[in-house]
């Protein structure tokens, strides 16, 4: 095929199988004696042209791509600070301390963009945050979250100011008019990455985020188009503490936007729904529990030490709680001053979402489970032996 | 009314392993299997099917055996189904994806009233390929639905947002993403499946929905995977054996807590 990514050549392949094995995604067969391609699974990771002690395989020729112009004209990194009801998120702080790093790798500016409406006090927490200049679009069509009229608000600030990357929460509202955004602008975007840098080389912007699961890792970039995006989860990354003495430039941007398609006719928000992500101790508990009432354990151990209770996916599956309280790549990401792991393997899909906590403890009757290898202190024993001990003890304390 | 579905096929992620030293994935035994979060947007568009006598198309990209993700779909109860296949198609970003989608939904129906998609795919997890075809066609977005009445031209959802719940109205059409509280997929009838197994899935590629050649697959894509790797294993800190001496280990956790300010 001539558009295939990965060439090989048949005089040259011995049929060593070397690449087979080496290849992530299964993309190479042998035909006979030789390797041969299956496009259609190959994504180009070029794992297999590494491999190859023949030199038999090489990738094929970048194709022109549809807009590699002018890239130099875009500079800077943004990030889009989400407020809600005129108190910005903490996930905006959290970008802000990543993007000064980003922004001193890169030798460029750090922005913060702030759409919504009564919202011009944000500018100076953002600044302490560490950004250099904080642009903000209050106006009344931007007071509640509609897709399209913050696309195009964000989009017109784009188009305005060529920012070459802009980092956003990947929060219900980011993860949404953020992609359609990315669309507009014809640019990339990685979602939920879990680590972000600048290549010294080509001043790219390497993403790093987990696929397949959490199986493995993969490193993105956008080459070619601009801005390059990403989102980045809640808590993954931590924030700064601010610098009040920071100074920063406001700019107050007026836009004729589009009219909204949709209209919120009620929003039913509530501060006290349980958020886990924001708890400073999680005690958590996992299908060794082994039922649904013995979750009882678990919150009786959080009254004690005023924590919240998490749980491991297969204590929803199980329907023994609400997915609300469940951890992982698939839950929230948390990252609590103390985790207490109860009877959790430690799958990795689990760790992605609480291996930042600053102090993690882990009780588990597997001296194999992968849970000991982010434990701080772990506990290799029978948890309805450890955890009622633990409990009559913390009880005569208080 | 016309309610087009996107179903993505995904291997059954939860079976997915790595060898720890090659550093590739273990397919052996793994399934491939219609993505979880797709089978509440088809539910949707069949309660529509049900209530108002829609008609359900839906749409997969994939490979040649992907059709059977169409079929499972016509065997629930979907009208038709269209099976996006093309070797340009091959290694496409979710801006690559969410391209050819559209392209393949304008030639379905240039006006169909509602788009369904998955939450998000469990391969990917990137919730990126809804959003994107809402602005390839210039439709209203609402994502992470979780209740939906039609009345007309109007729709009432409610949406799940990080702080609880939005009730939202417009008017179709509108390209919808679905989650998993907003109801229990049914499952397919032997008689469904004996029709769907004969149906006719008309096969598309890049040159059937006028997609341009370099806005597609790997070429269209503006992402690139530069690196593959295993998750870095950490060695953890103190181990302890609590089988034989359970209140030692019980005061070695309290001291911890201690230390850190706590109990
Ligand atoms: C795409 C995808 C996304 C996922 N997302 C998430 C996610 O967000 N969050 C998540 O948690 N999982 C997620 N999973 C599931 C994950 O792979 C695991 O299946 C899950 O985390 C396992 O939960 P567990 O540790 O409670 O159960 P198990 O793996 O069954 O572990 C139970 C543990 O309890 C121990 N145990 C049993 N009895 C006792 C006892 N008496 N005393 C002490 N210990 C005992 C066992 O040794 C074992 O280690 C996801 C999977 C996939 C494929
Ligand atoms: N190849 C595909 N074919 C059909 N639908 C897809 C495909 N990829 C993604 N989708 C749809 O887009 C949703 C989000 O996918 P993702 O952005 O990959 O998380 C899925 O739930 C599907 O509804």
């Amino acid at each position: 095929m001539s558009d295939a990514p990965i060439i090989i050549d048949p005089v040259l392949c011995k049929g060593c199988k070397k690449c087979i094995t080496a290849c992530p995604f299964d993309a190479l067969e042998m035909q006979g004696k030789l390797a041969v391609l299956k496009p259609e699974e190959c994504r180009a990771c070029n794992a297999c042209v590494k491999v190859c002690p023949f030199k038999a395989i090489s990738s094929a020729p970048e194709k022109t791509d549809s807009n590699p112009t002018g890239l130099a004209a875009f500079k800077d990194i943004w990030v889009f600070a989400e407020q809600h009801d005129g108190k910005v998120q903490e996930v905006a702080y959290e970008l802000l301390a990543t993007g000064r790093r980003l922004a001193k790798e890169r030798g460029c500016d750090l922005a913060a963009v702030v759409l919504g409406h009564n919202i011009k006090d944000s500018a100076s927490h953002l600044i302490a945050a560490g950004a250099d200049r904080v642009y903000i679009v209050d106006q009344p069509e931007l007071a509640a979250y509609e897709a399209d009229v913050y696309s195009d608000a964000l989009h017109q600030l784009i188009a305005k100011y060529k920012p070459e990357v802009i980092l956003a929460g990947a929060t219900a509202i980011g993860r949404a008019f953020i992609a359609k955004v990315a669309v507009r602008a014809h640019t990339g975007l990685t979602a939920d990455c879990t680590a972000l840098s600048i290549d010294k080389e080509t001043y790219l912007l390497h993403q790093t985020r987990p696929a397949f699961g959490g199986n493995i890792m993969a490193t993105i970039m956008t080459p070619n188009h601009r801005p390059q995006m990403a989102t980045v989860r809640p808590k993954v990354f931590k924030m700064a503490a601010p610098d009040a003495k920071r100074t920063g430039e406001t700019l107050i941007e007026a836009l004729k936007l589009m009219t909204a398609r949709t209209k919120i006719i009620k929003a039913e928000h509530s501060t006290s729904t349980l958020n886990i992500a924001e708890a400073e101790i999680i005690i958590a508990g996992g299908r060794g529990l082994k039922k649904a009432e013995n979750m009882e354990m678990l919150s009786t151990l959080a009254k004690l030490i005023g924590g919240v209770v998490g749980v491991s996916r297969a204590c929803v599956d199980a329907g023994w709680t609400t997915a609300a309280r469940q951890v992982g790549q698939t839950g929230k990401t948390v990252c609590p001053k103390i985790y207490i792991a109860i009877g959790i393997s430690g799958a990795i899909q689990h760790l992605e979402g609480m291996r930042a906590s600053d102090t993690i403890i882990a009780i588990n009757s597997d001296p194999n489970a992968p849970i000991f290898g982010v434990a701080d202190l772990g506990i290799v024993g029978d948890l309805f032996e450890i955890v009622p001990l633990l409990i009559d003890a913390l009880e005569s304390k208080s | 009314m016309h309610v087009i579905v996107c179903v993505k096929q995904v291997p059954d992620t939860t079976n997915v392993r790595i060898n720890p030293e090659t550093n590739t994935l273990i397919r052996e035994g793994v399934e491939s299997i219609i993505n979880p979060y797709d089978e509440y947007a088809l539910e949707e568009a069949l309660k529509l099917k049900d209530k108002h006598g829609a008609r359900v198309t839906v749409i997969t990209m994939g490979p040649p055996q992907a059709d059977i993700v169409l079929r499972e779909a016509m065997a629930r109860g979907a009208d038709d189904g269209v099976l996006l296949t093309d070797r340009a198609f091959a290694g496409a970003d979710t801006w690559a994806t969410s391209y050819a989608i559209a392209q393949a939904i304008k030639k379905i129906n240039p006006n169909p009233d509602l788009v369904f998609f998955g939450k998000q795919a469990i391969d990917g997890d990137t919730a990126q390929v809804g959003p994107g075809v809402s602005e390839f066609l210039n439709y209203t977005l609402i994502t992470y639905v979780k209740a939906l009445e039609i009345k007309g031209d109007t729709f009432i959802v409610e949406t799940h947002m990080d702080e609880g719940t939005d009730v939202i109205e417009g008017k179709l059409p509108a390209v919808m993403t679905v989650v998993k509280e907003a109801s229990t997929p049914r499952f397919a009838s032997l008689g469904g499946w004996m029709i769907a197994k004969k149906a006719d899935i008309p096969k598309w590629g890049a040159n059937d929905v006028n997609a341009e050649p370099a806005l597609c697959g790997l070429n269209g894509s503006p992402t690139k995977v530069v690196k593959i790797f295993a998750p870095p294993v950490k060695t953890g800190g103190m181990r302890m054996d609590g089988r034989e001496e359970p209140k030692v280990a019980v005061e070695a956790i309290i001291k911890l807590l201690q230390d850190k300010g706590v109990a």
